[in-house]
């Protein structure tokens, strides 16, 4: 199986504050791994650093065995995101936003490219809609999409379902683990929903204060913290930070 | 350089360019009316001052005046092109895609372009129109020192992202205040002989001063004034290289302390 994505002891500090500290983890082809922890974990630092949006003080990230840092625009090419920090420009319409991304991945057929997502994303009737007049749920699909315009090996979901109802929270789910089965790529997702985390992911990395206090799969984490449920997990987690993995 | 990079930065600002009325009127709205301005006076100027046959006062301030704006809109276009990313809070979006740094300044300079090309088009024949000013007729030597203040108005461009990357959306009026710090330096209306000596000898350093002199040379003397494109264009070079630097600067900073999310926050 291949490593798509390799983190080694990557560390952020701004001045006094350490906001990732020394974590590493791997992700392999294939593989839906979800990164938790209460709000000043370091997950969106994590992810800012793997979109090279945020340079690390120390450590290493390798996509495809290449490093970020000197391979920067390939790499990029390969991977996406979606995040509640960036919204798409408001005053385009859907079909434009997602052209422009299709051009500005690279993708020749940039006019088709944007017409499959829209249809696949349920975004046809949208299509000439300012995207700042859509919903949030809407808007939510629409960064889904985009995320999706270059088919990306690995793909950084930053609560790509937050604020949908629990129906089109389903509905856009199941689209994603269908894109992602197909194209064999590897995911990065966090999430505050637990059952969500729970249905999609192969393996939890538990952060605490920065550093990683668990990695491994949802059944294993159960049974290592003695709880049936991840939400109770990630509450004694956020409540009580833990030293080390039990 | 991957043109698809740059067709996607030229074809998001063509979209919302087209589309925005606002937007429409800075381009063309902003210049009819100081043309009218520039015209009046200068109207007013011609009837007071002593008729002298070396200065065609309408000729001169007309044309320093659309020459400026050219500058200023080239630098404008520049600069809200990025903040339009900022404003719309899809730059994190943007510097996560594979696109350059390089990709994205040629996609914010092509705009310039094209949006100065559009305004000379239009307010040129307005400039005839109202007050029978032949443009064309100061030739083809003033190309260069067309070229030169589009340049300079990209190299202002690139400071100006520099500091909004550094200080955050607040830092957006610069995009408009900066060109203005400039002009009274730059002897756009007026020789450099009125300044004083010591500030003859520190804007020495503004390509837009050598431009401008230049050009003002041009018109009079219906010459190639050599010496002024000289320093115009090697001034400007460095100042190219100097802002890219600043930016890359700016740009690293950001990505050490954080500063490219705050540009979604603030």
């Amino acid at each position: 199986m291949t490593t798509v994505l390799s983190v080694k002891n990557l560390t952020k500090q701004y001045n006094n504050l350490t906001a990732v500290n020394r974590i590493s983890f791997e992700i392999q082809e294939g593989e839906i791994v979800s990164l938790l922890g209460p709000n000043g974990a370091g997950k969106t630092t994590t992810i800012q650093m793997l979109l090279a949006l945020v340079s690390p003080t120390s450590g290493d990230i390798e996509i495809f065995g290449k490093k970020l840092e000197k391979h920067r625009e390939e790499l990029l090419s390969m991977m996406n995101f979606t995040g509640p920090y960036s919204l798409l420009p408001y005053n385009l319409t859907p079909k434009e936003g997602l052209t422009v991304f299709a051009l500005l991945y690279g993708i020749r057929e940039y006019k088709e490219r944007a017409n499959l997502l829209l249809d696949e994303f349920g975004l046809a009737d949208l299509a000439t809609k300012k995207i700042g007049q859509l919903s949030s749920g809407e808007h939510m699909r629409l960064g889904v999409a985009k995320a999706f315009v270059n088919n990306p090996k690995l793909l950084l979901l930053d609560e790509p379902t937050a604020s949908l109802d629990p129906a089109v929270a389903q509905e856009l789910r199941a689209k994603i683990l269908k894109r992602v089965q197909e194209s064999s790529g590897a995911v990065l997702w966090t999430s505050h929903n637990m059952r969500e985390i729970e249905k999609v992911s192969d393996r939890i990395i538990f952060l605490s204060r920065g550093q990683i206090i668990a990695d491994a799969t949802p059944q294993i984490l159960k049974k290592r913290f003695g709880q049936e449920d991840l939400e109770e997990i990630f509450i004694t987690i956020a409540k009580k930070p833990i030293s080390k993995s039990p | 350089m991957n043109f698809l990079h740059v067709l996607g930065i030229v074809y998001r600002n063509v979209v919302i360019i087209r589309r925005s009325v606002p937007k429409l009127f800075s381009l063309f709205g902003f210049i009819t009316v100081e043309l009218f301005l520039w015209g009046f006076i200068t109207l007013w100027v011609e009837t007071v001052a002593p008729a002298d046959g070396n200065y065609e006062f309408m000729l001169l301030i007309l044309s320093a005046f659309i020459f400026w704006s050219m500058f200023d809109l080239s630098q404008r276009s520049f600069g809200i092109s990025f903040l339009e990313e900022v404003w719309s809070r899809n730059i994190i979006n943007l510097f996560a895609s594979p696109i350059k740094l390089s990709e994205l300044m040629l996609g914010f300079a092509l705009i310039g372009v094209a949006q100065a090309l559009l305004a000379f088009c239009y307010v040129t024949p307005l400039a005839f129109l109202l007050y029978t000013l032949k443009i064309w007729d100061l030739g083809l030597y003033i190309i260069p020192f067309f070229i030169n203040i589009l340049v300079f108005g990209w190299v202002l461009g690139l400071v100006t992202i520099g500091l909004v990357v550094r200080f955050g959306p607040s830092a957006d009026i610069l995009a408009f205040f900066i060109p203005f710090l400039l002009l009274p330096f730059s002897a756009v209306y007026y020789p450099i002989s009125v300044f004083p000596p010591l500030l003859q000898k520190l804007t020495f350093v503004l390509p837009t001063r050598h431009m401008f002199e230049g050009m003002r040379i041009a018109i009079t003397e219906g010459l190639i004034p050599l010496h002024n494109l000289f320093w115009a264009s090697n001034l400007n070079l460095i100042c190219v290289l100097l802002g890219f630097l600043f930016l890359y600067w700016m740009l690293r900073l950001a990505r050490t302390k954080g500063y490219l999310s705050r540009l979604v926050q603030d």
